[in-house]
C-alpha cells in the first residue's frame, strides 16, 4: 500500500510532470528539426557531390538514394534518424571526415564553458548594477545604471565583438583568439585569455535583463513591511540590503538568469564565429554554409536538449529558492 | 459609449506623453522611419550600390557624410538603405507573427480543450530554441530573399504572441460579464471581438514594440552571418561584417551602421517602456 502511494506521489509530483512534459517537447523538437531540414531544396546527394551531381545518371542517383536511405518513406527516415541519434550516432561530416558525435564531443564543452562564464559575468554585473541603481531611484546614478541596461540590450553582440577585436588586435596587439584554441585542462591560462572577451560580450547581453529585473525586484521588496521592521529594530542597513531585500528578490532574478542562459546559447553562435572558438555555434554555422544537413540536424538537436535541460534546472532552482512554491 | 471610449484613448496618449522615455523613444523611432522612407523614395545623396574607385575608404567629409567603404560606396546612403531593409523585414515579420499569434492565442485560450493543448505544445517546441538558432535553421531551409528572412523571423516570434494573447483570455473568459454575454446568447465571434480582444490589447501593443527590436537584432545578426541580405545590397548587419577587416583604419565603416542599429533598438525599447506605463493603470502612479 505504502509503495503505491509513494509511486503515486512520484507520478504526480511537479518535478516528474515537468520532466515528462520536457520529453514530449523534445519529441516535438525532433520532428520539427527533421521536417525543416527536409524542406531544403536539394538533398544529401547534391550536398555531398555539389555541382558534380549533374554528371550522375539516373541509375547512380537511385543507388545513392538507396545508400543514404532517402528512398524510404519520411516516417521511416525519421525513425531511423532519431533511433541512431539516441544511440549516439549523430551522422557523418563529409568535410571533416569525422563523425558528428566526435565533433560534438569536442565542441560542446567549449560552448558550455563559454555559456557559464558569460552567465556568471552577466549575473555579477547585472545584480551589482541593479543594486547600484535601486539604491536611489530617480537619481543620476540610477539613470547611469538604466542607461547601461538599455545600451547592453541594444548593442548587438556582433558589434561589441567586432569593436573589441579591432581595438585589442590593432591598438594593443593582443588577440589570444588568433592562436590555436586551448582546452582548460591543457593550458588553463591560455584558455582563460581566450574565453575572457567572448565571455564578456555574452555577459553584457545577460547583464541587461538581469539588471532590469534586479532593480525592479529590489524596489518592490524595499517597500515591504518586514524591511521597514528590520531597519526599525536596528539591523544595519547593509545587512538588510543583502539578507532581507536581495534574498527576497532572488526569485525573479533566478528566473531571468535561467531564461537568459538559454538565449546566450544563441548568442554563442555569433560570438564563437567572431572569436574563432571551436564550439557548437560554429559547428552549426559551418555545417549550414557547407550544406551538411546531418551535422545541422544533430547539432541543432543538441542545442535544443541543452536549452530544455536548462529550463528544467531553472525550475528546480526556483523551487529551492522559494519554499512557497511546492 | 462612444464618448467614453474616446476619453480613455485620449487618456492613454496623455499618459504616454508624460513619460520621458516614451517621448525620447518615439523621437528616435520616428527619425529612423523618416530616414527609411527617404531611402525607399531614393532620396539619398548617392546610389548605395555605386562603386567609385577614386574615393576608396574616404573619411567622412561634406561630400560623403559617413565616408566611403572599400568599394568607394557611400556609407551614409548604404546605412540609410540598410535601415530601410531592416525595418521592412522586421515590420513584415512582426506583423505576420502578431496576426497569426494573436489569432491562435485568443482562439486557444477561449476554446480550450484539444485545440489549446495542440497550440501550447507546438509553441513549447518553438520556445525550446534560442531565437537566432531557430531563425538560422529556417533560413537555411527557406533561402535568404527578404521575405524568406521575414518568414523565418515571423515563425520564431509567433509563439511569444500566442503566449501574450492567451494569458489574459484565460482569466477574462471566467469573468461574470463574459458568462453573462454567453447566457444572453451572444455569438462567440462577437464575444471574442467586442469583449475579449480589448483586454489583450495593452500587453500586445507593448509586445509589438519589443518584438520589433528583437526582430531587428535577429535580422542584422542573420545578415552579419551571411545568411540574410546578400551583397552587394546594403544591410546593417552585413556592413558591420564587411567592416571587420577595415575598422582598424577606417572606423566610419564600423561605427555608423552599428550606431544606427543601436539607436533603432534603443528607440523601440523606450517606446515599449512608455507604452507599458501608459497602458497599464497600475503603473501610472509615478
Amino acid at each position: 500500500m505504502q509503495g503505491i502511494s509513494t509511486l503515486r506521489r512520484l507520478f504526480f509530483s511537479s518535478t516528474f510532470i515537468r520532466i515528462a512534459s520536457a520529453i514530449t517537447t523534445l519529441f516535438g523538437i525532433s520532428i520539427f528539426v527533421f521536417l525543416v531540414l527536409r524542406v531544403i531544396p536539394g538533398n544529401t546527394i547534391t550536398g555531398a557531390f555539389g555541382i558534380e551531381t549533374g554528371a550522375l545518371n539516373p541509375q547512380q542517383i537511385a543507388e545513392l538514394r538507396h545508400y543514404y536511405g532517402i528512398d524510404q518513406p519520411m516516417i521511416m527516415q525519421y525513425f531511423s534518424w532519431i533511433s541512431s541519434f539516441l544511440s549516439g550516432n549523430f551522422g557523418y561530416s563529409y568535410a571533416t571526415g569525422r563523425s558528428v558525435f566526435a565533433l560534438t564531443k569536442v565542441a560542446l564543452p567549449v560552448t558550455i564553458e563559454l555559456a557559464f562564464i558569460g552567465t556568471i559575468l552577466g549575473v555579477i554585473m547585472g545584480i551589482a548594477i541593479g543594486m547600484f541603481s535601486a539604491r536611489k531611484p530617480g537619481s543620476f546614478r540610477d539613470f547611469g545604471g538604466q542607461l547601461f541596461g538599455l545600451l547592453a540590450l541594444a548593442i548587438p553582440g556582433f558589434v561589441l565583438s567586432t569593436a573589441i577585436v579591432t581595438i585589442m588586435a590593432n591598438k594593443f596587439h593582443y588577440f589570444p583568439n588568433s592562436l590555436e584554441y586551448m582546452a582548460p585542462w591543457k593550458d588553463p591560462w591560455m584558455n582563460f585569455q581566450q574565453m575572457m572577451f567572448p565571455g564578456l560580450v555574452l555577459g553584457i547581453a545577460v547583464a541587461a535583463p538581469v539588471m532590469r529585473t534586479t532593480r525592479s525586484a529590489l524596489l518592490e521588496t524595499i517597500d515591504k513591511d518586514f524591511v521597514r521592521t528590520a531597519l526599525g529594530k536596528g539591523v544595519p542597513a547593509r545587512k538588510v540590503q543583502f539578507k532581507h531585500v536581495l534574498r527576497n528578490s532572488l526569485i525573479p532574478i533566478v528566473t531571468m538568469t535561467g531564461i537568459q542562459f538559454g538565449y546566450l546559447l544563441g548568442g554563442a553562435v555569433i560570438v564563437e564565429k567572431i572569436f574563432a572558438m571551436p564550439g557548437m555555434g560554429r559547428q552549426v554555422l559551418e555545417a549550414i554554409t557547407r550544406r551538411e544537413y546531418a551535422t545541422v540536424q544533430s547539432s541543432v538537436m543538441v542545442f535544443a536538449i541543452m536549452f530544455v535541460t536548462i529550463n528544467i534546472l531553472t525550475d528546480l532552482v526556483y523551487r529551492r529558492v522559494d519554499p512557497r512554491i511546492k | 459609449m462612444a464618448k467614453k471610449k474616446e476619453v480613455s484613448q485620449r487618456g492613454a496618449i496623455h499618459y504616454y506623453l508624460q513619460s520621458t522615455s516614451g517621448i525620447v523613444g518615439a523621437v528616435l523611432l520616428l527619425f529612423m522611419i523618416v530616414v527609411s522612407i527617404c531611402a525607399a523614395m531614393g532620396w539619398l545623396p548617392h546610389n548605395p550600390l555605386d562603386q567609385n574607385v577614386d574615393n576608396l575608404l574616404h573619411a567622412p567629409s561634406s561630400k560623403f557624410w559617413f565616408g566611403t567603404d572599400d568599394f568607394g560606396r557611400d556609407v551614409f546612403s548604404r546605412t540609410l538603405d540598410g535601415m530601410r531593409r531592416s525595418l521592412t523585414v522586421s515590420i513584415t515579420a512582426v506583423s505576420l507573427a502578431a496576426i497569426v499569434g494573436i489569432t491562435l492565442g485568443i482562439l486557444g485560450g477561449y476554446l480550450g480543450k484539444w485545440f489549446d493543448m495542440v497550440i501550447t505544445r507546438v509553441s513549447d517546441v518553438f520556445f525550446a530554441f534560442p531565437a537566432i538558432l531557430l531563425a538560422l535553421a529556417i533560413v537555411a531551409s527557406l533561402g535568404n530573399a527578404w521575405y524568406e528572412t521575414s518568414l523565418a523571423i515571423a515563425i520564431v516570434y509567433t509563439p511569444i504572441f500566442i503566449r501574450v494573447a492567451r494569458g489574459p483570455v484565460l482569466s477574462v473568459k471566467e469573468m461574470d460579464y463574459i458568462k453573462v454575454s454567453r447566457i444572453l446568447g451572444f455569438s462567440s465571434p462577437r464575444i471574442l471581438i467586442k469583449h475579449i480582444l480589448p483586454n489583450v490589447f495593452a500587453p500586445i501593443v507593448v509586445q509589438i514594440a519589443l518584438s520589433l527590436s528583437w526582430a531587428i537584432l535577429t535580422e542584422s545578426g542573420l545578415s552579419f552571418l551571411g545568411l540574410g541580405t546578400q551583397p552587394p545590397n546594403a544591410s546593417l548587419g552585413l556592413m558591420v561584417s564587411d567592416a571587420q577587416p577595415l575598422a582598424a583604419f577606417a572606423w566610419w565603416t564600423l561605427v555608423f551602421p552599428s550606431l544606427f542599429i543601436t539607436i533603432v533598438v534603443v528607440g523601440l525599447n523606450l517606446v515599449g517602456d512608455g507604452l507599458r506605463d501608459a497602458l497599464d493603470p497600475a503603473r501610472r502612479s509615478s
